[in-house]
């Protein structure tokens, strides 16, 4: 476990390195699924190449997509194409910028899918056993078959236990030539992704490297402000609810104290932190009124200005304070209209 | 874990150290990869010949631009070649240093899965089993040219019907795996042994213009490192500063359309005012809308100012 969190600091560190770290898990994961994904020719003459090329075309899509919605990104890179311009204009190079690095990491696992299929072999020989060149590969002394019936043979050859075809052409030969036709285009997608790649990733110094650093820098920090922002509106609701809450315990406190006619319990100044919190809601029935006005009535989102400061003595015994003194607590200093 | 943790920090510790280690995966990857791949031999006479040396060329083309592409230093490396001089001098005792230890490290994987692959034999077998001389062999000295081509090309094929019992087939994948081993070792040879002279002799040319690129070369390197985390650092801080100015001015607007008591607790402002504020749901509702609709220009210079 230690070794799984240390690896998952380092990660961590920067957001790079993160999305990185993800794609990799996707690449992982893309050949650990074609590993244990049972795959079964239909050996049938209309539905082998759709069946093979399926799935050669369609996970990858999947994957292709998945990373897009896995990367944190994307609703940020939406929310600055969609956002009105307002103050701050809008540079089309750092979207672009955005977009391309998403999708590069967004790439990686249905290459490796397709890769590992070619490679693989089975789901070429599957599509294209129907093409198999008979007339070069088969055994030439074998009288030859009406169309149909030669198409019907040779979809049976991905699948050996119903294979009837023997004297035709061997069923070994077939897979053999269509393996090495995949195989040798596995290699060949491998060669060219990796060359796309590498030129992707040399001709950017060469050519726009001080427009890339440009857009690179605000990328990251249209990404800094939203976390920042969050964080921020974050501590905000956190002061707001609490002195929310402060307030609807101070107002119930009153309330109680106002309907059974004595002015409200004052706690003696030396009375301590503890007495403090409390509120002044100290017996049972205040505490299960005040309970059940949380659930049936929830004071409005709205901050008063404190008409009762804090437990720790009066500015004006005995009378209720018009205007507060001195709010001694997180509050709002005016009272908006707005 | 203790041991893995400090195998992890001294690989960390420089770059150089990362590359190496980025390299050894890589040549560890490739003889994975090459384990996991099901080789299978097409036995056609055109066929052999190609697939055969495909397997065992175009693989390493692709490791060896992997190991390009992953290399951080070859970013370094174009970036400091591609640079408009300005104010600094370029040094090319630098780039070509760079360039060289760059090669190197990328020319690992792909040696490695071509030595594998010879050590194994299957690849070498596949390709020249068509190649070989017929008279040498039992088997095939009695039958025609095409025949014999067809039944050479099958050698690679252990389970084909005209090969299961044919003694010959070994007699031939024998002499050409033995081929194919011998060029493995003697390639792993000539390597070491340029490897191992390599590095004895190089002290005794330019050991100092060595010294002096090798450490330009870190300095590069660490100041582009050290370049991207200041900017880092540089956009949280204009970012907070941003966002600060935005509470701030959402505060001030909210003031001016109010019908407010006059502002008490001016002894309160020393504090941190959380709220900074903004204290009802509408409030809210309007700066998070403001957020969205108006963002603020990135310009922080009347906050710094102050």
């Amino acid at each position: 476990m230690d070794k799984f969190r240390m690896i998952f600091q380092f990660l961590q560190s920067n957001q790079e390195s993160f999305m990185n770290g993800i794609c990799g898990i996707m690449a992982l994961a893309s050949a650990q699924m074609y590993s244990v994904f049972d795959f079964n020719c239909p050996c049938l003459p209309g539905y082998n190449l759709a069946y093979g090329l399926g799935i050669l075309l369609v996970p990858p899509f999947i994957l292709f997509l998945l990373g897009f919605v896995l990367n944190n990104n994307v609703s940020m890179l939406a929310e600055e194409w969609r956002r009105p311009q307002g103050q701050r204009g809008k540079d089309r190079a750092v979207l672009r910028y955005m977009f391309c690095s998403m999708a590069q990491r967004a790439m990686i696992a249905p290459v490796v899918w397709v890769s590992v299929t070619l490679l693989d072999g089975k789901c070429i020989t599957c599509a294209f056993c129907t093409a198999v060149p008979v007339e070069t590969l088969g055994n030439a002394s074998h009288p030859g078959l009406p169309q149909g019936e030669m198409k019907r043979v040779l979809a049976r050859i991905p699948c050996k236990e119903i294979y009837d075809g023997q004297e035709l052409i061997a069923n070994e030969v077939a897979i053999r030539y269509l393996r090495c036709i995949s195989q040798a285009l596995g290699w060949c997608f491998v060669l060219l992704m990796t060359t796309l790649a590498f030129l992707v990733r040399s001709l950017r110094p060469c050519f726009t490297q001080a427009a890339f650093l440009k857009s690179r820098y605000w990328s990251h920090y249209i990404d800094i402000e939203r976390k920042l922002f969050d964080e921020t509106c974050a501590e905000h609701a956190r002061s707001f609810a609490k002195v929310c809450i402060q307030q609807f315990f101070e107002g119930m406190s009153t309330d109680l104290a106002a309907a059974r006619c004595h002015p409200p319990r004052k706690a003696p100044a030396d009375a301590g932190e503890a007495t403090e919190k409390l509120l002044g809601i100290t017996d049972q029935g205040t505490m299960n009124m005040a309970l059940k006005s949380w659930h049936r009535c929830k004071p409005p989102l709205h901050l008063h200005p404190p008409a009762l400061p804090s437990g720790n003595g009066w500015a004006g015994e005995g009378q209720p304070p018009a205007h507060p003194p001195m709010p001694r607590r997180e509050t709002a200093a005016y009272y908006s209209r707005v | 874990m203790d041991r893995f943790r400090m195998i992890f920090q001294y690989f960390q510790s420089n770059s150089e150290s990362v590359m190496n280690g980025i390299c050894g995966l890589l040549a560890l990857a490739s003889v994975k990869i090459y384990t996991c791949f099901d080789f299978s031999c097409p036995c056609l006479p055109q066929y052999n010949m190609a697939y055969g040396l495909g397997i065992m060329l175009v693989p390493p083309i692709a490791l060896f631009l992997c190991g390009l592409i992953l290399n951080r230093q070859s970013l370094v490396m174009l970036e400091e070649w591609r640079r408009p001089q300005g104010c600094r001098k370029k040094d090319l005792a630098v780039i070509r240093y760079m360039c060289s230890s760059i090669m190197q490290r990328a020319m690992v994987a792909p040696v490695v899965w071509i030595i594998v692959t010879l050590l194994d034999g299957k690849c070498l077998i596949c390709a020249f089993s068509g190649s070989v001389d017929p008279e040498k062999f039992v088997g095939f000295a009695n039958a025609s040219p095409v025949q014999v081509q067809q039944l050479l090309a099958k050698v690679p094929c252990k389970d084909d019907e005209l090969m299961r019992n044919n003694t010959s087939r070994k007699a031939v994948s024998r002499y050409l795996r033995c081929w194919s081993q011998a060029l493995g070792w003697s390639i792993l040879l000539i390597l070491i042994v340029a490897a191992f002279l390599a590095r004895w002799l190089r002290p005794c040319f330019n050991q100092a213009t060595l010294l002096q690129a090798r450490h330009w070369s870190n300095y590069i390197d660490i100041e582009q490192k050290i370049f991207e985390e200041t900017c880092c650092e540089h956009s949280r801080l204009f970012a907070h500063k941003c966002i600060l100015h935005f509470f701030k001015s959402m505060q001030q607007e909210i003031k001016l359309h109010s019908f407010s008591l006059p502002r008490e607790g001016e002894g309160t402002e020393g504090e941190e005012d959380l709220l900074r504020g903004i204290t009802g749901q509408d409030q809210v509702n309007k700066l998070l809308k403001m957020w969205y609709y108006e963002k603020p220009p990135l310009d922080v210079s009347q906050v710094t100012q102050r």
